[in-house]
């Protein structure tokens, strides 16, 4: 196996050795505290532009379902059409698999995607590095290559135009209720979260004004990088809460900041992000709490919320927001993802709630 | 009722550790009590186990050595009156005595609310067919089970679900009495067992080769939720949880898996309205998502403490504050003090756990692993991989194995089926077939074990072989090196690998081997355990070694405050709770006087591994390497090897070698202690007595020495504890077949022989000195005669019946030993005495098994002036009237036969017992009899059966058996003794044994439960199954769950105790109460 040095751009290095794609590369470097969901984490559009840390040192041990398709043109085990984050960085990568579902493993599918993957690094070492200094930028060098230096940038780029569809997709046509989903990189399990309580999902891509179409209810969906790069949609969907006639909406993640904006909120970058299955969080005002699944690195100041607005959910770990509702209209977000995939499942009754909202 | 109202609550302990209920509940009720008392409640606790943390002062507010039984808890409620009680800390024996009382009506009639858990949800979860009902209801697959009232009715339910079948007994510790079954005629034999200890018994279609998986959960009362870890056994379902290795988190689940059946935990636990913590157990298929729920257990067990300590998430705790009303939101994380409780721990690390088996302690034992429990102890190895874990883990079972390769080939004849059936061995025995070159589909198909461990031991075995392949040590390169060390390998597996040891002695090898690696700078870095994953500071203490890592997470200040205490391991027969109790009492000393302290021990079930405890924990290996490293960087002011039992007293001299400041007695004298021929010639130079002793060298000189002495002689190795390898040999025959088998046990410390003498009286000596000037001691006595391990004794402290010059002159030759062994600490003398000839069996300068039980009734922590002692601080001499008191305290011993399918159950010079208890009295009588019912026996109330072989025994039995008739007993007797009786004109019925002809026959009046005790003294000092017919009885007696005493002396005390003492009268003390 060829060694290979993560520097970060503070200078400081990692050794170890490569095990996935044999090219360098250079990102935002994000740690993530799940022990597991790789194949998840790897195609979530969230993760455009990063280099994957995972503290859970053993990696690879359940090799890759099959990348198939459902006839809806979904993934069946997937949460995208390929792998979004540029690279895996882990402790101890499992040479050998074993699972009745896997049909290849991690390293070959990584060089199938051409994504370099990197095994032996002190990942406790290098999250604590993360945690004190803040996330930073990253390149993961060939030790033989000195002179291969890869360059990219994570901030103010906007990821979003890079990962949302193209065109309109419609799922479930012909459904009694149809939503808006504002695709910023949405992870396929909303939009089967959404399509196995029966309604028609109209995803359109993020900049699309879809004021104009008919539909009942309308859906932020999740993104890559940060939230300030997506002025188009905030306007549209601040044309979409002054329309007179109020119809549910329904956020996650991205969809959280950009309903923030909308509601007159700023955003603010967290030091390292949250991106994990283990994430704490309180309904606002009641003693009803939830494990949740998170990959953010961005998030909306309560404090700036207009008048009508208030939070949803707060983090009981450091405070930081993780939702916010119209005191009046069924206009609510969750910081967090309820669709899991990966992570815990304790939260999908928001989607019950949304399309409950729908048939009112 | 507003549960934050409590004032005072009952807390009900475990009682004796025992095979599938062991120190885990010593830490979850010692968590419990913290969580209480820091909220101002009254704690009252009932445990008659003496040697436990939760019975130390100040951990509880009232502590009771009483038998954790139906009545004596009566007997407190009524008396202390609390408000709450908390039934889930103090496991399946606190369990079950709290649902009784809740059934009987007690706990309603004195007013005292159960917290947590409502008890009929735990009775959903205990009865099997309610449990199922429970779960059908939110469509929950449970194992398709039926319950059965009689043996044909399980014939029935096995043959329509189909062989091959699992049985249970409903309301049974950890497995009881339940097992496979391939065919009618293994279910009748096994059923008839079950129903011995339950009226209920379960057959379900055997799910064999699916995966185990569990889940630990916790619940508040305003329904949040959270799975504090998951589990996954590398043994397949077939082999009980307590017998499987495990490893958490779960590696071969995939997201969807994981999140499915954590999903179905939390639907679970919110159904069956858990408040508290629960665990939830899961079949899984290996090859769908298909799934069955094993079990839920509705209390802390044996997993949560492993998980508490594998995620240092401290589940006991926050139960015991959810239990008085807490939600977790309003909890901290104990360890990062700032985030939520409420959240669910990220490890950066993997933990394996390995049970502890010491089945070759026992005659005849059934060794294959099954549905039912015999481990005693058990490890927790953490490392960043698992091939590191594993290894570690191997190393700290302590059965002379130094990982997964390098160690000494085991017998076999067949592989296959030592693969297929698996025994305590098995891992070894899978190293042995890697070696052999069996592919990994032929070991999975033997064994069903997960492909990816198996390629994992196939990884270890690679590098072992790629070590092997190099010419020299300094051939070894930094990269293959380090990969060794990432991978487990110790010091010296690497030596072994590289052939050191032909060159030089092992010890040096090692030490070559660790002086090459430190110079290539290979070395191992400390990693905090946090509970995040790094995503939070943590101030935690918690810590690990390992070579997957560039730096430490500690820094370390060198400032020489440090003083190191090392734990006791797993817990094994011989040494288990007692030695956590001196390491954490220790530690407490050490804190106090401003040091700081750390402790290193890798048993999960302990208290000494509370992160709490001390200041710095290191989870990690006891091995001279291990030990080395950590000294190296704490760089400490002192290591105390005296707390903890024989594996630290065993590192002595080579740390002292090493220039490591070992505390107290010097390591030269340890080992002048520990070495019989330097310990004989000291004791022959100063003039004390001790049993006649040859060194073996050559069988002529053995032939010699016993026509001098005569039979029976003891025979045994140095270093040993709990008698391991050690036996009596009553003739020629005896001693040649033992001498063989011996020799392999050390061959650096010579074998040696006693005189072993008859009806003699065993005395002990614990004590504390100080420059070889005693302290404190206490000095107790054995009920039984000499020949009874130490372990397995009865004890009674203050002795009873010395005479007082006996006390004069052992109390003398201590003080000799003492001062020309220089004694600075803890130590213990063992006597032998009869009349008043005093002879030393054995001097141990170390804490011994008895010290929490001599400390508690003195009053007087043994510990605490012995680690003042070695810190170098002034002691004073405890005044003397302190050693006049007028209570009694006696020690007896729990065993676990029940547990040991076939095992004859005698006691004898090897310890078998696995626990202990210690009860007071106001009498010698008093004291015994709550300690006999404190490790389950029952007073009788019309049958007894008496079986003595020896003629002495038997005229020494006479009194007791006559006061049983006088009593109005009837007495059923063997024939011999039957014939001697009745010719003493002791009235009896004659009953017979197997393979005799005639009528009542033994075995059918244990089976009808006609006899409620059995007193069955063996002949031989060492039994032998096979030629014994008492036997059967013996056996019989144990599978049916009839209370059996083979010891003539402590038969007669018991006899005695029930015969006099009024068991509805006797006056229910608390400890505070005896003055």
């Amino acid at each position: 196996m060829r060694k290979v040095t993560l520097r970060l751009s503070d200078g400081t290095e990692f050794h170890g050795t490569s095990f996935g794609y044999e090219a360098p590369v250079a990102g935002e470097v994000v740690f993530n505290t799940a022990m597991m969901g790789y194949p998840e984490s790897l195609t979530d559009p969230s993760y455009a532009g990063q280099l994957m840390v995972l503290t859970f040192p053993l990696v690879g041990n359940y090799g890759v379902p099959p990348f198939t398709t459902e006839p809806n043109g979904l993934a069946t085990f997937m949460e995208s059409e390929k792998i979004h984050a540029r690279a895996i960085i882990v402790s101890d990568y499992s040479v050998n698999y074993s699972h009745w579902n896997a049909v290849e493993s991690l390293a070959d599918w990584l060089k199938r995607e051409q994504v370099p993957g990197i095994t032996g690094i002190d990942t406790r070492e290098l999250t604590k590095t993360l945690r004190e200094h803040g996330v930073m930028m990253g390149q993961i060098l060939f030790d033989d290559e000195p002179d291969n230096i890869p360059q990219a940038e994570y901030e103010g780029v906007n990821f979003v135009d890079q990962v949302s569809c193209k065109e309109i997709i419609r799922y479930n046509e012909g459904a009694e209720k149809k939503v808006v989903l504002v695709d910023c990189g949405v992870k396929q399990n909303i939009l089967r979260c959404l399509i196995r309580r029966g309604v028609e999902v109209i995803r359109v891509p993020w900049n699309y004004d879809f004021n104009d179409l008919a539909f009942d209810g309308l859906f932020l969906a999740n993104g890559p990088g940060d939230p300030d790069t997506c002025e188009a949609a905030v306007a549209n969907i601040r044309k979409f809460l002054a329309n007179p006639v109020v119809r549910p909406c329904m956020g996650i993640c991205m969809g959280n900041q950009l309903l923030g904006k909308a509601a007159g909120a700023t955003i603010y970058k967290l030091k390292y992000g949250h991106r994990s299955h283990n994430q704490p969080v309180q309904e606002v005002g009641t003693t009803r709490c939830f494990i949740t699944s998170q990959n953010h690195g961005y998030a909306v100041d309560t404090k700036t919320l207009s008048a009508d607005w208030e939070p949803y959910f707060i983090n009981m770990n450091d405070g930081s927001n993780e939702g916010i509702r119209h005191k009046h209209n069924p206009w609510f977000s969750a910081q967090f993802h309820p669709e899991a995939c990966s992570g815990p499942v304790d939260t999908e009754f928001l989607f019950d709630k949304f399309v409950q909202l729908l048939h009112k | 009722m507003d549960t934050h109202a409590m004032k005072k609550v009952l807390i009900l302990g475990s009682g004796a550790l025992k095979i599938g209920e062991a120190g885990e509940f010593d830490y979850s009720g010692s968590q419990a009590l913290k969580a209480l008392r820091e909220e101002g409640i009254y704690t009252v606790l009932i445990n008659p186990n003496i040697a436990t943390v939760q019975t130390s002062e100040g951990v509880a507010d009232k502590i009771y050595f009483l038998p954790v039984s139906p009545f004596f808890v009566t007997k407190v409620i009524e008396k202390e009156r609390p408000d709450g009680i908390l039934l889930s800390f103090g496991g399946q024996t606190a369990l079950n005595c709290g649902v009784s009382l809740y059934k009987d009506g007690t706990l309603e009639k004195y007013g005292v609310q159960v917290l947590g858990t409502p008890v009929q949800a735990i009775i959903d979860t205990e009865d099997r067919e309610l449990f199922v009902e429970r779960l059908n209801e939110i469509d929950v697959k449970t194992i398709q089970s039926e319950a059965c009232l009689t043996i044909e009715e399980a014939r029935r339910a096995a043959k329509r679900l189909g062989y091959p079948v699992i049985l249970r007994a409903a309301y049974a510790l950890g497995g009881l009495g339940s097992g496979f079954c391939d065919d009618e005629e293994q279910l009748n034999k096994l059923a008839e067992k079950a129903f011995s200890f339950s009226s209920q018994v379960l057959v379900e279609k055997s799910l064999k080769g699916w995966k185990e998986i569990e889940y630990e959960v916790v619940r508040d009362r305003y329904d949040n939720c959270i799975t504090v870890c998951n589990m996954e056994n590398f043994d397949p379902l077939g082999i009980h949880t307590g017998e499987s290795i495990v490893i958490a988190p779960s590696q071969t689940l995939t997201n969807s898996e994981y999140h499915k059946l954590r999903a179905l935990s939390i639907k679970i636990i919110r159904h069956i309205g858990i408040v508290g913590e629960c665990n939830v157990q899961y079949a899984f298929d290996p090859n769908s998502e298909d799934y069955r729920v094993i079990e839920v257990n509705a209390r802390l067990s044996r997993s949560s403490a492993l998980a508490s300590k594998a995620t240092g998430y401290p589940l006991a705790f926050v139960a015991a504050k959810l239990a008085i009303g807490y939600g977790l939101f309003e909890l901290k994380n104990s360890v990062t003090k700032t985030t939520s409780a409420f959240f669910e721990p990220a490890l950066d690390y993997v933990v394996c756990k390995l049970p502890r088996w010491d089945l070759g302690k026992f005659r005849g034992v059934d060794r294959e692993l099954g549905s039912s429990m015999k481990s005693v102890g058990e490890v927790m190895a953490i490392g960043r991989t698992f091939e590191d874990a594993i290894q570690k883990g191997l190393r700290m079972i302590g059965q002379g194995m130094h990982g997964f390769t390098e160690n000494k080939a085991l017998q076999v004849d067949d592989l296959d089926h030592a693969l297929s059936a698996p025994t305590d061995k098995r891992i070894f025995f899978l190293s042995q077939a890697l070696r052999c070159g069996y592919t990994i589909d032929r070991l999975h198909e033997l064994t069903k074990i997960d492909r990816w461990f198996l390629e994992k031991l196939q990884h270890i075995c690679q590098i072992d072989a790629r070590l092997q392949a190099l010419p020299a040590l300094d051939a070894l390169d930094t990269d293959l090196l380090r990969e060794a060390k990432v991978c487990g390998f110790s010091d010296f597996q690497i030596a072994k690998a590289l052939r050191l040891g032909e060159q030089m002695d092992m010890d040096q090898a090692v030490l070559v081997a660790r002086d090459y690696r430190k110079r290539k700078g290979v070395l191992p870095v400390v990693k905090q355990i946090d509970t995040l994953a790094g995503e939070f500071p943590a101030q935690t203490n918690y810590l690990y070694l390992t070579y997957s890592g560039i730096a430490n997470d500690v820094e370390y200040l060198h400032d020489k405050r440090s003083v190191v205490v090392l734990g006791s391991g797993a817990y094994r027969i011989g040494s288990s709770v007692e030695f956590d109790w001196c390491g954490v009492q220790a530690l407490k000393t050490i804190r106090e006087n401003g040091y700081r302290s750390v402790m290193i021990n890798y048993n999960p079930e302990t208290v000494s591994t509370d992160y709490d405890m001390c200041d710095r924990l290191y989870f990690d290996e006891l091995t001279f390497e291990r030990v080395m490293d950590i000294l190296e960087l704490e760089n400490p002011h002192g290591v105390i090897v005296s707390t903890g039992g024989q594996i630290p007293n065993n590192l002595a001299l080579k740390l002292d070698a090493q220039h490591m400041p070992i505390l107290g007695t010097t390591a030269q004298s340890i080992d002048n202690a520990e070495d019989r021929d330097k310990f004989s010639a000291m004791l022959d130079r100063i003039g004390v007595d001790q049993p006649e002793w040859s060194a073996l060298t050559s069988m002529d000189d053995v032939n010699r020495f016993i026509e001098k002495v005569g039979f029976p002689v003891l025979v045994r190795p140095s270093y040993v504890l709990s008698g391991a390898a050690m036996n009596v040999c009553s003739n020629q025959n005896e001693l040649e077949r033992f001498l063989k088998l011996a020799a392999t046990v050390s061959k650096k410390h010579p074998v040696v022989i006693s005189k072993f003498m008859l009806n003699t009286k065993e005395v002990e000596m614990d004590a504390v000195a100080k420059d070889g000037e005693i302290i404190a001691y206490a000095i107790s006595e054995h009920i039984e005669f000499a020949g009874v391990h130490s372990g397995d004794a009865t004890i009674q402290f203050p002795a009873q019946k010395l005479y007082v010059e006996t006390v004069r002159r052992i109390k003398k030759i201590s003080g000799q030993i003492a001062r020309e062994l220089k004694i600075s600490g803890p130590f213990n003398i063992q006597y032998l005495a009869r009349d008043n000839e005093i002879k030393v069996i054995e001097c141990n300068l170390r804490a011994s098994r008895s010290f929490p039980f001599v400390s508690k009734v003195l009053k007087i922590n043994f510990i605490d002036i012995a680690t003042r002692i070695m810190l170098g601080l002034p002691v004073e001499k405890p005044n003397k009237s302190l050693f006049d008191f007028d209570y009694v305290g006696v020690k007896a011993s729990q065993f676990s036969f029940n547990r040991l399918q076939k095992a004859d159950p005698v006691i004898g010079v090897d310890m078998a017992s696995t626990g202990e208890v210690g009860c007071l009295g106001e009498d010698a009588a008093t004291a015994l009899l709550t300690s006999m019912l404190s490790v389950g026996l029952r007073i009788p109330k019309k049958n007894v059966l008496i079986s003595v072989g020896d003629a002495k025994q038997k005229v020494q039995m006479l009194d007791s058996v006559k006061q049983l008739v006088s009593k109005g007993f009837t007495i059923y007797a063997t024939r011999g003794t039957s014939h001697f009786l009745s010719e003493a004109g002791v009235p009896n019925i004659t009953v017979y044994q197997p393979g005799e002809e005639g009528h009542p026959q033994a075995l059918d009046l244990l089976h009808s439960k006609t006899i409620e005790l059995v007193v069955s003294v063996p002949k031989d000092i060492v039994s032998d199954p096979a030629h014994d017919v008492c036997y059967h009885v013996r056996r019989g007696a144990i599978d049916l769950n009839v209370p059996l005493l083979t010891n003539a002396r402590l038969a007669a005390a018991f006899i005695n105790a029930f015969c006099t003492i009024d068991i509805d009268q006797l006056e229910i003390k608390a400890w505070d109460e005896y003055k």
